[in-house]
């Protein structure tokens, strides 16, 4: 249940202290998400009667996970974050999380941010007869204003306006345009869907239970340069979504426009005193925890039709650190043997880090697909674990 | 059991008996029960004006009458239980309804939403039910199904009776707004007070995280199970959260009378039959009531009711008596009658396909029922439902023999006094 009021007592919250901790947690036995195997109570115990500053608590931060028990064999998160201070008031939960998430990432660990393009090597050659598309994407979030699954519409409109300001003081290669979902003509959605650009109301319930699409449309938004090689979405699932793509497999200068372009807008933000949410400990802040460090999905489309069906490609991708998806993105199927391979990673390692280890694992799938393709074994590429 | 219950309840137990005796000076009461309010009002970063929704493209009662001045008003208060107008409209603004469907588009998340929210909740009452004022008017209740003439339709047409209510427990919060300790309050009351049912009525309970197999499969083939909602109506006011914790059916032996736990409203309630004994099947909804009623109070509960607005449901739409009885009914030739819709309106009953509201008619077979709710008694509208049906299968056979057939005048509504 989510609130307008800030800096204030949660009254709901203080209503609810009044029945038990055994009549209030919730019944678990039937789940499978990273909240259901942390979460006793003995932990909701000791957070339920907390509340951030703007009146987020505990309950809202499990709901989306009780209200969805999950798969058996993909795990979700099965939590959110309301706020920055949702990270701290409610450590006891989220560590244990993050941990499990993010392989071990232990509380007292420090994230490195690194967006120096120039310190990734390569990435400008990897062969366009196999690597159709690269992209990379993050997600930032505005400090001062709560995240999607608790901001009001006041908040929302406000995060809309200062991202509106920022983004038309872009100019040279990021010159472009903002486009309101309530307020693009036929004309320009049809345009939008056609590039691929445009994105929905969110339809999963891991994000409405989590009450990330209350309000839509409003302030909700689609920016893309002239060139469309670089776009921005607004208050979907988390304040701002930062997209840099374009066909063929130069990554090295998807990641260059990528490092460049949020810097520029980093700078406007920073400007109105309104950074970007960022500790070193977690790095940037995002609304799912799963995001956190540097919310880095970098990744190429690539045709991979004979690796992929090998015994080994499996392995080969957990040692590259790589995951596959569809190129339909997360949850789909991969359709001719084309498959998306990104970054595993987000929390630990650098962006630099991140993409390097996709530059040199697709370089290095590329030509194991090369070598399949003339009938040759590839036993002799199988590589260490990263 | 019910100890902390007990505690944090038993003054809310006396001041619904005043709200039964008193009236304007009970509501004043509720509002200033300082040992659950956090105080009168949510403090806001941002303006009234900076918050308020954009509703140009919708179309429901709340769209229709949240002026700037109206949320202006009300977007800072909150009820004891710590809902706000923001929670309650959030429903309305997330749906942002049909041209031809008018939604309610605002629920209650307690018993004090509507007083607190009154100011947009008694025009939106009025809109909905057809100039009822909740300012100036009473609504009568009345269960006493010995009042029903000519209540036995001619098994030929009917193939079913129905009639439906939904009841709230007093001093829990409802559905959109409930905690999970609440929910399970509910579970335990209700299921407590059918335990005492007996002989006709006698039953059993079918908890929705604990049913079998075996058991769900029945539940399914007497189409008794309800599911998850799926409406984003319901899901977007918050009401299918922690499903399905607390959920459950309940039903006796004889499968005439069941009752949903938890679902859309505290408890829905349901008498019905094959066959057109209309009658009969009011008879056992309003014993079944009263039985459920007095066991409750028996253990010190009591059903949310007042005598402006009736029985208190979470959607404003199913105040006052919360009554749907209605009929399926075979009008294959009425039904393709340019004059059907409007004998409907003037009866004051409307049609809805045998799926339920929102479903297609299958070969003449229609769902027939009340259109009101509020402003009449349960006795008023059943006696409605039983004389406009009587009427249709009059006009469905008048056509059988060739015969033309008549608009009725259009009813007299509730006396606006």
């Amino acid at each position: 249940i989510k609130f307008g009021g800030f800096f204030f007592k949660n009254c709901h919250n203080d209503y609810k202290m009044k029945f038990s901790l055994d009549e209030e947690f919730p019944d678990l036995s039937l789940h499978n998400n990273h909240m259901a195997k942390v979460l006793t109570k003995e932990i909701y115990g000791k957070l339920r009667a907390k509340s951030t500053p703007s009146g987020f608590t505990v309950d809202d931060v499990i709901q989306t996970g009780v209200d969805n028990p999950g798969h058996p064999f993909i795990m979700t998160v099965g939590c959110v974050a309301g706020d920055e201070e949702s990270y701290e008031a409610f450590k006891d939960l989220l560590d244990p999380i993050i941990s499990d998430r993010h392989g071990g990432y232990k509380p007292t660990d420090k994230h490195k941010t690194d967006l120096n393009f120039e310190n990734l090597k390569g990435g400008d050659d990897l062969d366009p007869n196999y690597v159709l598309s690269s992209r990379v994407r993050t997600g930032r979030s505005i400090k001062g204003f709560t995240l999607p699954p608790h901001n009001s519409r006041g908040e929302r409109r406000a995060i809309q306006d200062l991202s509106i300001e920022a983004l038309a003081s872009l100019d040279g290669e990021f010159k472009g345009k903002y486009y309101p979902l309530d307020g693009m003509t036929d004309a320009e959605q049809e345009q939008l869907i056609a590039d691929h650009f445009l994105f929905d109301k969110p339809v999963s319930p891991l994000l409405t239970c989590a009450g990330m699409a209350r309000d839509w449309p409003d302030a909700r938004g689609i920016w893309h340069n002239e060139n469309k090689t670089f776009l921005v979405w607004v208050n979907e699932e988390d304040h701002l979504r930062v997209i840099s793509m374009q066909k063929g497999g130069n990554m090295k200068e998807v990641f260059r426009r990528f490092c460049v372009g949020l810097q520029k807008i980093e700078e406007i933000f920073k400007k109105h005193n309104h950074g970007f949410m960022w500790n070193e400990h977690l790095g940037y802040i995002l609304t799912c925890p799963s995001n956190l460090g540097t919310g880095l999905r970098g990744g190429v489309h690539v045709k991979l039709p004979k690796l992929s069906t090998h015994a080994k490609f499996e392995e080969i991708l957990t040692r590259l650190r790589l995951q596959k998806r569809g190129t339909g993105g997360v949850d789909t199927a991969s359709v001719g043997g084309v498959f998306d391979i990104s970054n595993a990673d987000r929390l630990g390692s650098s962006e630099v880090d991140q993409v390097q280890l996709v530059v040199d694992g697709v370089k290095l799938m590329v030509e194991m697909e090369k070598k399949l393709e003339k009938g040759e074994s590839i036993d002799g590429m199988i590589p260490a674990q990263k | 059991m019910a100890s902390s219950f007990s505690r944090v309840l038993s003054s809310k137990r006396n001041l619904g008996i005043l709200s039964v005796v008193g009236g304007s000076v009970t509501a004043g009461f509720l509002l200033h029960r300082e040992h659950l309010s956090a105080g009168p009002s949510v403090r806001r970063l941002y303006p009234a004006s900076a918050e308020y929704p954009d509703l140009r493209k919708h179309n429901n009662c709340m769209a229709s009458n949240l002026t700037p001045t109206i949320y202006s008003k009300l977007c800072a208060k909150v009820t004891p239980n710590g809902y706000t107008l923001d929670m309650a409209i959030q429903t309305g603004v997330d749906n942002p309804g049909h041209p031809f469907i008018k939604t309610v588009g605002m629920v209650a998340g307690d018993e004090e939403s509507y007083e607190v929210f009154a100011d947009l909740l008694d025009p939106i009452i009025k809109e909905r039910h057809n100039g009822y004022d909740p300012t100036t008017m009473k609504h009568p209740t009345d269960l006493d199904a010995s009042k029903i003439h000519s209540g036995q339709f001619d098994a030929k047409y009917v193939l079913s009776s129905r009639v439906r209510t939904g009841r709230s427990i007093r001093g829990l919060s409802l559905p959109p707004a409930c905690t999970r300790a609440e929910r399970r309050e509910v579970e335990r009351v209700v299921v407590d007070a059918l335990a005492g049912l007996k002989d006709d009525l006698n039953g059993k309970y079918y908890s929705l995280t604990q049913m079998t197999d075996e058991e769900q499969q029945q539940l399914i083939d007497d189409h008794f199970l309800f599911d998850k909602p799926v409406s984003p109506l319901l899901t977007c006011a918050g009401m299918a959260r922690d499903w399905p914790d607390a959920r459950g059916i309940w039903h006796n032996n004889e499968k005439t009378f069941l009752i949903w736990i938890n679902e859309e409203d505290h408890t829905r309630v349901i008498s019905m039959e094959k066959g057109g004994n209309m009658k009969r099947v009011f008879e056992r909804f309003c014993k079944g009531l009263k039985e459920v009623e007095r066991l409750i109070q028996e253990k010190g509960w009591e059903f949310m009711w007042n005598e402006r607005l009736g029985y208190i449901l979470t959607c404003p739409s199913n105040l006052g008596t919360g009554l749907r009885a209605g009929v399926h009914v075979k009008l294959p030739r009425l039904s393709k009658d340019p004059r059907f819709n409007k004998i409907l309106d003037n009866l004051r009953l409307q049609k809805r396909g045998t799926g339920g509201v929102d479903t297609a008619a299958v070969g003449g077979t229609f769902d027939i029922s009340n259109l009101d709710r509020l402003g009449q008694s349960e006795v008023q509208l059943v006696q409605t439902v039983v004389d406009g049906v009587n009427y249709l299968i009059e006009c469905e056979k008048k056509l059988e023999k060739g015969q033309d057939i008549k608009v009725p005048p259009p009813l007299k509504q509730f006396n606006k006094q």
